[in-house]
C-alpha cells in the first residue's frame, strides 16, 4: 500500500452570508447559550448548497460539505468544478488560511501553499531582500534561502535588477521573481491556485515545467486548481471533481477533465460557463459546438467543420472588441481564430445578450480530444474584458484508415498525434513524387 | 504464517475543526523566529525610506508635545512636577508613552492591517504582532536618544535632576511595556475582527487611558480618593520607576512593579490565548 499524504475526513466549511456584523452578536450568543446546554451548534443544521444563481432560504451556506478523500504521496492532484464548487475554499482551508467548521485533515509532510505569488512583497525592498521575506513568509529557514539564493536568482531570469526596489520592476519581473521562489520551496506537499494565469507564455511554460519537474520527478505531492484543463492533462496524474461543494468524481484525470465538460450538459455539445466575476464586462454565458449539418455534438470526424456558437452578455455596449478562439490538444495550442490577427470583428456587442459564431472550416484535426480557449479583448487590444478560459471541449472520433490514409496501421498511429495536418509532399529519389492532400 | 494487517498510519499533522483553547504551539513560533527578524528589517527599511526628513520627524513630534504640556499643564494649570524642570519632566512621559500607545494601536489593527497576507499564506500569526512590538523600538530609539541629551544637560549644565542607578531598570520596563501593549492589542485585535464598533473604542479609549496614567502629573499629586485608579493602572509603577531613574524625582515603590508585572503577564497570556482563538477563522469575518 502507497503511503498517503493527505487524508480528508467529513470536511465541510459554512459560511455566513451578507453583512457580517448586524447579528452577528445575536448569534454568538444563541450559539453559547446552546453550548452551555450541551446542545449541537444550531446554525450548523440550517444551510443550503452553495449554488450562487439561486437565492437561498437562509443566510448560511455551506461551501463544502462532508468532503472525503485520501491522495498518495507523489500523486499530482488537479482540482476541477465551476466557480463555486468550492475549490478554493478546499485549498484555503489545506493551507490553513481558515478552519473547517467540522471535520479534519490528516497529513503527512510539510505542506507549502502558493495561493499567490509575492505574497507579503515590499516595493520598497531590494529583489534579493524581497526573496528573503517572501521566502520567510512561505516557511523557509534564512538558511534555506541563502543556500538556494543563486538559483532562484536565475531561475527568475532577473539577475540584472535583483538589487534593485521591486516598485521598479515590470508586473512580469515581479510574477517571476515572486514565482522563482516559491517553486524552491522544500516542502513535501505543494499546494497551487491558479497563480500561473499571469506572466509570458515562455516563463508559463517555463512554471509548469517546473511544477511536472517537483511531482514527477522529486516525489511531491501537489495539488493544482486550474481553469486550463490542457495544463491540469499534462501535470496531474489523479483529479478531483468538485460541484457545490461535494466530491462528484476522483479518478484518472483524463476521465475527470472530460466529466467536468460533460458536467450540467444535458445536452451534448452545450456548455455553461456563466459569469465568473461580477466586474466582467462581458461574460461567456453558453458556448454550443456544431457539425456541418446544424446538428449540437461534441463528436466530430477528420475534415469536419466545427461551429463555435457563442451566447454572451455584456454589462453595457462595446465597442469593437477583438475575440479570439483557440483550438488546443492537451499538449498545448494547435491553431487559433483571431480577429488581432485576420483583423474581423464586430462594430459593437450591444448591452445584453449577444451571439457571436466562429466556424473552422474542414478541420483536419486526428482523433483525440481537443479543447476550445478562448477570450476577448478590449477596443485597443489591450485589455482582456472578459478572463481567457478553456470553454469547451470536443472528440474526434471515428478511423481515418478509410480516408486515404494507411488502414489500420493509421488508425492506431493517429491517437498518439494529437495535431492537425497540412498538405505536404514527398520526392523519392528513384520513385517520383508522392502529394499528400487533404 | 502470518497474516497481513492494513497498516495504520502514522500522521505528522493535523487541521481540525475544533482546538482546544491552549493549544498554543510556541515551537512553530520559533521555527518561523527568522520571518520575525524579516519583518523587522522592512520595517526598518521603509522607515528609512520614508520621506527625506525621515526620521527627523520623530523629533518633531515629542518636542511640539512636549512645549504644549509645559504651557499647558505647568503654566497654565500649575500641575505639580514633583519639584523637577517641566521639560524633562513632561518628556520623559511622552517618550515611553509613544512606544506604548503606538504598540498597543499598532496591534490592535493587525488582523485588519494585514488581512491580505493572512488570508493568502499560513504563518503562526503571533509573528506579526511581535515584529511590531520590536520594530517599534526603532522609533523609540530615537526619541529616547532626544530624552537622554535633554537629560545630560539638566545633569551637568543645569544641575537640577539628580539620575540614579534605576535607569538600569529601563530595558526591563520597556519589555514590561511591550508586553503590556501586546497583550491589549491581541485582545483588541481579536475582538475586532468579529465586533467592528470596538474599533472605535480603541482611538479615545488609548486617550483616556492616557490620562489614567502618570504622564502630565505626578502621582503624588492626585488627590487620595481617586489614587486607587492610578495605582491599579500597571503602567504606573513603569512610569515612576523611569522618572525615579532618569530624574530622581517623585516617589517610586519597587512593590508597584512588581504589581505592576504580575497584571502584564496575566494580560498578556489572556491575549495570546484569545489570538489563538480566533486566528484561525478570522478570515471568514473580517
Amino acid at each position: 500500500m502507497k503511503k498517503l499524504a493527505i487524508k480528508a475526513e467529513n470536511i465541510s466549511k459554512q459560511y455566513r452570508l451578507g453583512e457580517v456584523g448586524t447579528g452577528t452578536l445575536s448569534h454568538d450568543l444563541n450559539r453559547f447559550w446552546y453550548k452551555l446546554r450541551g446542545l449541537e451548534d444550531p446554525y450548523l443544521k440550517i444551510g443550503d448548497v452553495n449554488n450562487r444563481a439561486v437565492k437561498g432560504a437562509s443566510d448560511y451556506v455551506w461551501s463544502l460539505r462532508d468532503i472525503n478523500f485520501e491522495i498518495e504521496k507523489g500523486d499530482a492532484v488537479g482540482i476541477i468544478g465551476r466557480n463555486g464548487a468550492g475549490k478554493s475554499t478546499l485549498l484555503k482551508l489545506l493551507s490553513k488560511v481558515t478552519k473547517p467548521t467540522t471535520g479534519n485533515f490528516k497529513i503527512n509532510g510539510r505542506i507549502a501553499s502558493l495561493l499567490e505569488v509575492g505574497t507579503g512583497f515590499n516595493p520598497e525592498m531590494t529583489g534579493r531582500e524581497n526573496i528573503f521575506l517572501n521566502g520567510a513568509i512561505l516557511g523557509m529557514s534564512r538558511q534555506e534561502i541563502s543556500r538556494k539564493l543563486d538559483e532562484i536568482i536565475d531561475f527568475s531570469g532577473v539577475e540584472r535588477y535583483i538589487d534593485t526596489p521591486v516598485k521598479r520592476y515590470s508586473s512580469g519581473m515581479y510574477v517571476r521573481l515572486a514565482f522563482a521562489v516559491a517553486a524552491h520551496l522544500e516542502s513535501e506537499i505543494l499546494i497551487v491556485d491558479e497563480v500561473l494565469a499571469v506572466g509570458d507564455a515562455e516563463f508559463q511554460k517555463k512554471c509548469l515545467g517546473k511544477m511536472g519537474e517537483v511531482s514527477k520527478g522529486e516525489g511531491r505531492t501537489v495539488l493544482f486548481v486550474s481553469h486550463n484543463m490542457g495544463a491540469i492533462d499534462t501535470l496531474c496524474t489523479k483529479g478531483i471533481l468538485l460541484e457545490t461543494g461535494k466530491v462528484v468524481a476522483m479518478g484518472d484525470t483524463r476521465e475527470i477533465t472530460s466529466m467536468y465538460f460533460n458536467a450540467n450538459n444535458q445536452e451534448e455539445g452545450i456548455f455553461q460557463i456563466g459569469r465568473t466575476d461580477q466586474n466582467e464586462a462581458v461574460a461567456i454565458e453558453h458556448v454550443t459546438l456544431l457539425n456541418q449539418n446544424g446538428t449540437v455534438t461534441r463528436n466530430f470526424e477528420y475534415r469536419d467543420s466545427i461551429t463555435i456558437d457563442i451566447a454572451l452578455d455584456c454589462h453595457q455596449e462595446i465597442e469593437a472588441p477583438y475575440i479570439w478562439m483557440l483550438v488546443k490538444s492537451r499538449r498545448g495550442p494547435l491553431f487559433a481564430a483571431t480577429g488581432m490577427l485576420d483583423g474581423f470583428r464586430p462594430k459593437s456587442l450591444k448591452a445584453g445578450k449577444n451571439k457571436v459564431k466562429c466556424t473552422f472550416l474542414n478541420v483536419p484535426l486526428l482523433p483525440g480530444v481537443y479543447y476550445i480557449h478562448m477570450g476577448i479583448r478590449s477596443q485597443d487590444g489591450l485589455h482582456l474584458i472578459t478572463q481567457s478560459k478553456d470553454v469547451a471541449s470536443f472528440n474526434i472520433i471515428g478511423g481515418i484508415g478509410n480516408k486515404g490514409f494507411n488502414g489500420s496501421l493509421a488508425d492506431s498511429l493517429a491517437e498518439e498525434m494529437h495535431s492537425p495536418l497540412v498538405p505536404y509532399q514527398w520526392e523519392f529519389e528513384n520513385d517520383g513524387i508522392y502529394k499528400f492532400k487533404i | 504464517m502470518s497474516t497481513v494487517t492494513e497498516h495504520e498510519q502514522e500522521w505528522e499533522s493535523e487541521i481540525k475543526a475544533e482546538s482546544s483553547l491552549f493549544s498554543i504551539n510556541l515551537k512553530e513560533v520559533w521555527q518561523y523566529r527568522d520571518l520575525l527578524v524579516m519583518l523587522v528589517k522592512r520595517d526598518y527599511i521603509s522607515f528609512y525610506k520614508q520621506t527625506i526628513l525621515g526620521p527627523i520627524w520623530f523629533f518633531v513630534q515629542p518636542i511640539l508635545t512636549m512645549i504644549i504640556y509645559v504651557i499647558l499643564f505647568s503654566q497654565i494649570a500649575k500641575l505639580s512636577t514633583d519639584g523637577t524642570p517641566a521639560i524633562p519632566f513632561y518628556l520623559s512621559g511622552i517618550t515611553i508613552w509613544n512606544y506604548f500607545s503606538e504598540s498597543l494601536s499598532k496591534t490592535s489593527s493587525v488582523f485588519k492591517d494585514n488581512a491580505h497576507v493572512f488570508g493568502k499564506v499560513y504563518f503562526p500569526r503571533l509573528i506579526m504582532p511581535l515584529s511590531i512590538v520590536v520594530s517599534g523600538l526603532m522609533k523609540f530609539a530615537i526619541q529616547f536618544a532626544l530624552f537622554i541629551a535633554v537629560v545630560l544637560y539638566y545633569t551637568f549644565v543645569n544641575g537640577s535632576i539628580h539620575p540614579n542607578l534605576w535607569i538600569l531598570a529601563t530595558p526591563y520596563l520597556l519589555l514590561l511595556m511591550a508586553a503590556f501593549s501586546l497583550g491589549l492589542g491581541m485582545i483588541f485585535s481579536s475582538l475586532t475582527t468579529k465586533y467592528k464598533d470596538l474599533v472605535f473604542l480603541l482611538t479615545f479609549g488609548i486617550q483616556l487611558f492616557m490620562y489614567a496614567t502618570p504622564v502630565v502629573y505626578s502621582v503624588n499629586s492626585v488627590p487620595a480618593q481617586y489614587r486607587f485608579i492610578v495605582n491599579a493602572n500597571p503602567l504606573t509603577g513603569i512610569f515612576q520607576c523611569f522618572r525615579y531613574g532618569y530624574l530622581g524625582s517623585g516617589t517610586f515603590d519597587p512593590a508597584s512593579l512588581l504589581v505592576s508585572t504580575g497584571i502584564i503577564v496575566f494580560m498578556l497570556a489572556l491575549g495570546i490565548v484569545i489570538f489563538n482563538k480566533v486566528e484561525k477563522g478570522f478570515m471568514d469575518t473580517v
